[in-house]
């Protein structure tokens, strides 16, 4: 049985792949991942917010309060050094590759165009087999047009592109006006793969407190459909892989996305809440699903319920729109 | 040889020698010498080593004798081992003194010299510290500047080894020990060159070892002792000569030549002063200048003071001279002269006796006191005694810097004189702590120093207060060396870098005529002048200065800088002082932003470097119009209407002119009034809360959480409204028991911080729009005028009375009741004050506050200003501090006393009825004073009972009338923070609430030294980052409670007002209303934990979320009810450590610079904390009557 697939150039073992999670935190982590047989790990995200947030934490805590009465200048130790910058991530890259035997792909998410490319650069410097560009931005400003958006989203990718070589997947929120035509533009700037869709924190509101309380809520195999049929529309139109990284949580939804077309499932939440074993079990029902179902290898499945090679290509656009119309229009 | 050149302080220089030339050190903070003790430290963890190749090991003890019997133990092991002190620290080592010296052990002690607490504590420096102990058999070794505390580090060294006496090697505090000079730094060659090794190994050898046993320390009986004190004779015969000997040594080494005694100017002087200390810089600053007009005037700088060499200063001494000014830095009441005067008298004077006076005529000696508590020392005061010494009778015994109209003994200066030299760059930096100023400069003289040719000098003059705190910064740079150790008099650049500072002080005081002033200012170049205060306007004009300005605040928020200003002051000072081309300077700078921030990350240096650059875009220079136009004044320190003390003491000492008062001026004895902050007003908050009725439900919390008192809440009547400023407002009033009355929340907004811990605690939100509460923050200056005059209404509505009414025991009701402490010098956002206001708004009426030194001693008992405060009815808290290490002991003292006084008041009562009256007697002794109204009414009766028998003269009587006030209920606090209770004074404590007595014990504890700088205590947790715990804490915190508990008969809580602030009136309640010992151990959030300040209430609730700090109450009188007497007020643990612990700048250091040791104290601290609740849950689950522990 070949669960092998290729995915932006890189060929990986089977189509499992941790995406950007904790998980990938440590190297014992990124060895578990491993271990329970994943065809690939995704690192956890170099947040550029994140090391300049702790930049100004750093400064903050070492000048806050200091130079200011004669008794106490200062309120803490003179430390020699603090890890404030991507040291850390792209030494877990390095050790990481020297630790494991499957593709390594590194995870960015930037604030400044400096930030992109700098990090981009050294994550590519430590080893890394490809790079996942972990672009979000909520736009909240009115004056800001879509164009300016997606704009945005290719000139980071171009900017990134010129300076490294190892493959750039782009993981992408769902919210595009023009979800295909993005895509496109983003294959055309250099992207060897599309990663839909990021998830968020969302804000809740807590009615007692009234504030805002954000959290994260884990993903459930309900949330794979939007992925799932963007998935399904844009392969074979747009030339990339796709990833689908939203609700994969069972072999079942593995071999959906598969067959959606995308090369990789990523899975988070899943390992999250029952560990990284589940990658084992998962590869086990899936040889046994294809088995009992006689395919022999993953391309044959990929992309074979994709818009394209469907019966009911409109199924994908408006169709169970409309089944849902008719359904609600016989009860009346 | 090419010496590195460094500009550091006296403090580094010292410790960079004693880190190389010692095994071990024992230290414990106390300033100004704890930067020694720190720099050590923070070498050994880096593996910083000593010239023999091993990491000296660093240990931080629990008070000064500790580490003094530390140090004793060390030596007698055979390491080299060193100690750091100054002032009471000193005094506390001084019994291991007179042992290392009695047992000639080779050792030296660095001392930042250091006034001792008399009057009032100091922090600031001269000789009384040193003075002191000079009976104990030690050489004293005084160095005077920078460069001397780094070679005399190494010559003590050398001379100790040598010699097996002991050395202090002193420096004066502040002066020289934060002076930042550039100095040539010592190699470690040379540092080796000095060390014998063979005295090394001697000193070894004649350690304690069973492989070669002996005893040492024995007893001796009246045979012997004697006899043996003498055998160390020569030891101390020889000293002198080996100083001398090892001075000579190391000038062969570096070219730098010391003398036991070295004379400076006129070979042929009559006039001579001599002293030691940094006085000597000045000294010779000015003596150069004097002999250069062909004055006989000199110098002799004492470097040896103990072994006193007679024969060594007459030899440094002229044989022409005929006046000798002898200047101590100290005073030592009652004496015939202070210690340096009567020493060179008796040496001269035996010379003349002997017949072997090498001098043309018998000196006639003086002696004055100058430089008590860093008071300046000028050349022009050198000058005046040196021309007292020129007089037919000079003034003897006589002070110089102060006006003395009480007993005459100043001699008056001419403030005129300067020497300050031509071709020297001297710059005068106003500034805010808050705003990097110091910071900035200390960068500039490290660029100056050590990339130019120029000599470089930096002394920086702080605040009394902690918010809001004005600093000044005084640099010196020029192609000589810098003697001149007193504040910048003749100032060629002057910046201001708060635009306010112009109404506030005197700026230009110190400018020199041409001078440059550069203005931070919200205005532009072409209207700043119009903003500009009349006087200011005058000595613009009249001293000719150029005036430049930037909007540096606009450019710091461009690159989101926020308030640091520091990096943009800087480079427009490099840009206008032309100390460097601009070109270097700004690369300089930069290169400087690098080193000092590249640590904390790129984002920090490339924001910095933006501030650089964005900065001379917006330096302006502003055309000086030929007069003054501006009908803006200065502001008065104090309002006209303040009391006269206030007006004639206090205000001159806010303004910063507390330096020409005259003797008269002050109480004898450190005796002040209370109630004087009240009258400051700071205006140092740019936002102050503004309350909203419309929303307010009246909880109180935002009066709880004040820090500094200044939001206020009181209930009256409608009649009470009238007269009220137009807007001042009110609301009707929720309490049920107070029938129709309104309410009104007013914020003295030109006394608050800004802190917004009000805002932040205040649980009322606008349904329509959630993130306006009923206290929202607003600018300061807009609402000023009109806040100030609702103030004054509101405090002249009537206070809530300490009635039955309402009891006191809720937030709420507690919010009514007057604060007796206001408006302190501490942090904006302070953990501790609450407490003390809460202490003071149900007790200060009656209360006597023992308060140990450290930050609540300070923001409570620091000039210019005091924040205890008086009621209506004229009472409040009596408030003292003795010592750091005393505290428990002295409050007990004090409750002794007035049990004391109580029972002889009862005694003579009992014996004295028939004149007071049998209804009065029967009242006085039977009223139960364990209510509000008990109390009240025992006033009543000592009041009668004053009436009834003020016209008696019977003795008796007359003495019933000095103690009758003890017959009312006085509540004895002892006060301090955790370095007090857990570290140095724990012994004490330990005895005080072991003694069964009434005393009252509340821990502020902040889990670490805050006012020294963030030391670790025993109180700081587990895997918290302090200094001397860089590594995190690798113990876990100290339970001070369960060991109070385990006396079964003390009430203990543990509080958290963040947390629970009903539980916390509660226990203060509680502990009051207990008639044996309480202990009241407070969460106190504070800057020292690296937090955002207005976040320290949540912060306290995040530390009992988490288990951290759980609350609890152990009432001893709950046994008798048949209650566990151990309450578990917090619920178990619902919040994981990390959001605790990593939402603070303390441990998250240890994350960012340790992840590894981080993670494995995050787990050792996590299953600490489950052990500690599993173990308070297993109490709290007792039966009644079971042992608690």
């Amino acid at each position: 049985m070949d669960l092998s697939t290729e995915y932006m150039g890189l060929k990986l073992k089977n189509p499992i792949v941790p995406s950007s999670s904790p998980l990938s935190h440590t190297l014992d982590g990124i060895r578990r991942l491993e271990d329970a047989g994943a065809g690939a790990v995704v690192m956890y995200s170099l947040f550029e917010e994140q090391i300049t947030l702790d930049s100004f934490y750093i400064d903050y805590y070492l000048t806050h309060g200091t130079e200011s009465y004669a008794e106490s200048l200062n309120y803490f130790p003179d430390v020699h050094s603090y890890d404030v910058g991507a040291d850390e991530y792209v030494n877990l890259i390095r050790r990481a590759k020297e630790a494991v035997n499957v593709p390594v792909i590194g995870s960015l998410n930037g604030v400044s165009s400096g930030g992109w490319t700098d990090y981009a650069c050294l994550i590519e410097e430590a080893g890394a087999d490809a790079l996942e560009l972990n672009v979000y931005y909520i736009p909240t400003d009115p004056d800001i047009p879509s164009s300016e958006v997606e704009a945005m989203y290719i000139d980071t990718l171009r900017s990134v592109a010129r300076l490294v070589s190892i493959p750039i997947a782009m993981k992408l929120s769902p919210y595009f006006s023009s979800t295909a035509c993005i895509a496109r533009r983003l294959a055309q700037a250099g992207a060897s793969a599309l990663v839909l869709f990021n998830r968020f924190y969302q804000p809740d509101l807590d009615l007692e407190k009234l504030e805002v309380s954000p959290h994260l809520v884990l993903s459930d195999s309900d949330e794979l459909r939007l992925p799932l049929r963007w998935v399904a529309i844009l392969h074979g139109r747009v030339p990339v892989d796709f990833a689908i990284t939203s609700g994969v949580h069972t072999y079942q939804d593995a071999l959906k996305a598969l067959m959606a077309g995308a090369k990789v499932a990523m899975m988070a939440s899943e390992l999250l809440k029952n560990g990284a074993g589940r990658i084992g079990d998962i590869l086990y029902e899936i040889r046994h699903w294809m088995d009992e179902h006689e395919y022999n290898s993953l391309s044959q499945m990929i992309g074979s319920m994709s818009q394209r090679h469907v019966a009911e290509p409109a199924a994908f656009e408006r169709a169970n729109y409309m089944k849902l119309l008719a359904s609600y229009s016989s009860l009346r | 040889m090419n010496h590195q050149q460094v500009t550091i302080d006296a403090n580094e220089a010292a410790a960079y020698v004693a880190h190389k030339t010692n095994e071990v050190a024992a230290i414990y903070p106390i300033t100004p010498s704890s930067p020694m003790g720190e720099l050590i430290d923070a070498w050994a963890v880096v593996g910083e080593k000593n010239i023999w190749g091993a990491v000296p090991i660093v240990r931080e003890m629990q008070s000064e004798a500790g580490a003094a019997g530390a140090v004793h133990g060390a030596l007698q092991t055979g390491s080299l081992t060193t100690t750091f002190t100054a002032s009471q620290g000193l005094l506390l080592m001084l019994p291991n003194l007179f042992k290392i010296a009695g047992e000639l052990t080779s050792t030296v002690f660095h001392i930042a010299a250091r006034s001792v607490a008399t009057h009032a504590l100091s922090i600031f420096g001269d000789h009384s510290d040193v003075m002191a102990v000079r009976t104990a058999g030690w050489a004293m070794l005084f160095a005077n500047s920078v460069q001397e505390a780094m070679d005399f580090a190494l010559i003590s060294q050398a001379g100790a080894l040598r010699s097996r006496v002991p050395f202090l090697h002193v420096f004066d505090g502040f002066r020289t020990s934060h002076e930042i000079m550039k100095i040539e730094k010592l190699s470690e060659d040379e540092i080796k060159a000095m060390i014998d090794g063979e005295l090394v190994r001697a000193h070894r050898a004649r350690a304690l070892s069973p492989d070669h046993p002996v005893m040492r320390g024995t007893a001796q009986n009246p045979d012997v002792f004697f006899q043996s004190r003498e055998r160390a004779n020569s030891y101390y015969l020889q000293t002198p000569g080996i100083v001398e000997d090892e001075m000579n040594k190391f000038a062969a080494i570096t070219g730098r030549q010391y003398r036991l005694f070295d004379y400076f100017g006129a070979a042929d002087a009559e006039r001579v002063v001599v002293l030691m200390g940094s006085g000597c810089e000045t000294a010779e600053e000015t003596v150069e200048s004097l002999a250069a007009s062909g004055e006989k005037a000199g110098l002799v700088k004492v470097r040896l003071y103990r072994p006193f060499s007679s024969e060594r200063l007459l030899a440094a001494l002229p044989a022409t001279v005929r006046t000798i000014v002898v200047l101590d830095r100290t005073k030592e009441p009652g004496s015939v002269g202070e210690p340096l005067y009567q020493d060179v008298v008796t040496a001269i004077s035996e010379s003349v006796m002997s017949g072997a006076s090498p001098f043309h005529n018998a000196p006639r000696v003086i002696g004055g006191r100058y430089g008590l508590a860093s008071k300046e020392f000028t050349p022009a005061m050198v000058k005046a005694v040196l021309d007292e010494a020129g007089k037919p009778s000079p003034k003897n015994h006589f002070s110089v810097g102060i006006v003395d109209d009480v007993t005459f003994t100043s001699i008056p200066y001419d403030a005129g004189f300067s020497t300050e030299p031509a071709d020297q760059v001297r710059a005068v930096f106003w500034g805010l702590g808050a705003d990097g100023t110091v910071s900035a400069n200390k960068n500039s003289i490290k660029i100056i120093g050590e990339e130019t040719a120029n000599y470089a000098q930096g002394y920086f003059v702080y605040d009394s207060k902690k918010a809001g705190a004005v600093t000044v910064s005084h640099l010196r740079f020029g192609p000589r060396p810098i003697h001149s150790t007193y504040l910048i008099r003749r100032a060629s650049f002057v910046a201001v870098h708060q635009f306010n500072f112009l109404e506030r002080y005197d700026v230009l005081a110190a400018a020199d005529e041409g001078a440059t002033l550069l203005l931070n200012s919200p205005y532009p170049a072409e209207e700043v002048w119009d903003h500009l205060p009349a006087p200011i306007q005058e000595r613009i004009i009249t001293k000719k200065l150029e005036l430049h300005v930037i909007d540096a605040y606009g450019v710091a928020k461009r690159a989101s800088l926020g308030v640091r200003i520091n990096t943009i002051m800087q480079t427009c000072f490099f840009a206008l002082s032309g100390v460097l081309p601009r070109v270097e300077a700004i690369a300089r700078i930069k290169e400087s932003i690098k080193k000092t921030y590249g640590k904390r990350g790129e984002p920090v240096v490339r924001q910095n470097y933006a501030a650089v650059e964005a900065a001379l875009a917006h330096l302006h220079e502003v055309k000086i119009p030929g007069c003054s136009s501006s009908r803006v004044g200065l502001l008065p320190a104090v309002p006209a209407e303040a009391p006269d003390f206030v007006r004639d003491v206090t205000a001159p000492l806010i303004a910063g002119r507390g330096d020409e008062l005259p003797v008269s001026a002050f109480p004898p004895d450190g005796t002040y009034p209370l109630g004087t902050a009240r009258w400051e007003k700071r205006n140092i908050a740019k936002e102050a809360p503004v309350w909203e009725p419309d929303l307010c439900i009246q909880c109180g919390k935002c009066v709880m959480v004040c820090p500094h008192s200044t939001i206020r809440a009181k209930v009256y009547s409608r009649e009470d409204l009238e007269g009220a400023p137009r807007g001042f407002k009110h609301m009707a009033a929720k309490w049920r028991e107070l029938g129709d009355q309104l309410y009104t929340l007013q914020v003295a907004v030109e006394d608050c911080t800004g802190c917004r811990l009000c805002v932040e605690v205040c649980p009322a939100k606008d349904k329509s729009q959630v993130a306006r509460k009923a206290i929202n923050m607003q600018d300061q200056l807009p609402i000023r005028e009109r806040e100030r005059e609702n103030w004054n209404f509101f405090a002249g509505l009537p206070d809530a009375p300490h009635l039955h009414i309402l009891r006191y025991n809720t937030v709420k009701n507690v919010q009514l009741l007057q604060p007796l402490f206001e408006f302190s010098g501490a942090c904006a956002g302070c953990g501790e004050t609450p407490y003390i206001r809460l202490l003071t708004q149900l007790f200060g009426d009656r209360a006597i506050i023992a308060n140990a030194t450290g930050c609540s001693s300070i923001y409570g008992g620091n000039l210019p200003t005091t924040p205890y405060a008086l009621n209506s009815e004229g009472r409040g808290p009596a408030w003292s501090n003795s010592l750091f290490e005393d505290n428990a002991e002295f409050g007990l003292g004090m409750r002794i006393a007035l049990d004391q006084q109580n029972a002889y008041a009862i005694q003579l009562v009992s014996e004295l009825t028939d004149l007071i009256g049998e209804a009065l007697t029967i009242s006085l002794l039977t009223v139960d004073q364990s209510t509000e109204e008990g109390v009240i009414a025992q006033r009543q009766c000592v009041a009668a009972l004053k009436a009834r028998l003020a016209q008696n003269d019977e003795p008796r009587v007359r003495d019933l009338l000095s103690v009758c006030e003890a017959l009312v209920k006085k509540s004895v606090w002892l006060v301090g923070g955790d370095g007090w209770a857990y570290d140095i004074g724990y012994g004490g404590l330990d005895h005080v609430i072991a003694s069964g007595q009434n005393v009252n014990v509340l821990v502020l504890d902040t889990e670490v030294y805050s006012n020294t700088g963030g030391q670790a205590s025993k109180a700081t947790p587990l895997a918290a980052v302090a200094k001397f715990a860089a590594g995190g804490k690798s113990t876990g915190k100290k339970d001070l409670g369960i060991g109070a508990i385990r006396y079964r008969n003390v009430y203990v809580a543990q509080v958290a007002m963040g947390a629970d602030d009903t539980q916390t009136v509660k226990a203060f309640r509680e502990a009051e209303a207990h008639m044996g010992p309480s202990l009241i151990i407070a969460y106190s959030h504070c800057i020292a934990h690296g937090i955002d300040m207005s976040k320290g209430m949540n912060q306290q609730k995040l530390a009992v979320d988490s288990g951290c700090w759980p609350l609890y109450r152990y009432d001893p009188n709950a046994a008798g009810d048949g209650r566990n007497p151990f309450q578990l007020d917090s619920k178990e643990p619902s919040l994981p450590l990390t959001d605790y612990i990593y939402t603070e700048g303390r441990y998250r250091i240890l994350r960012q610079s340790d992840p590894i040791a981080a993670k494995a104290l995050l787990e050792e601290a996590q299953e600490a904390l489950l052990d500690k609740w599993r173990y308070y849950s297993q109490l709290a689950g007792m039966a009644p009557g079971v042992p608690a522990v």
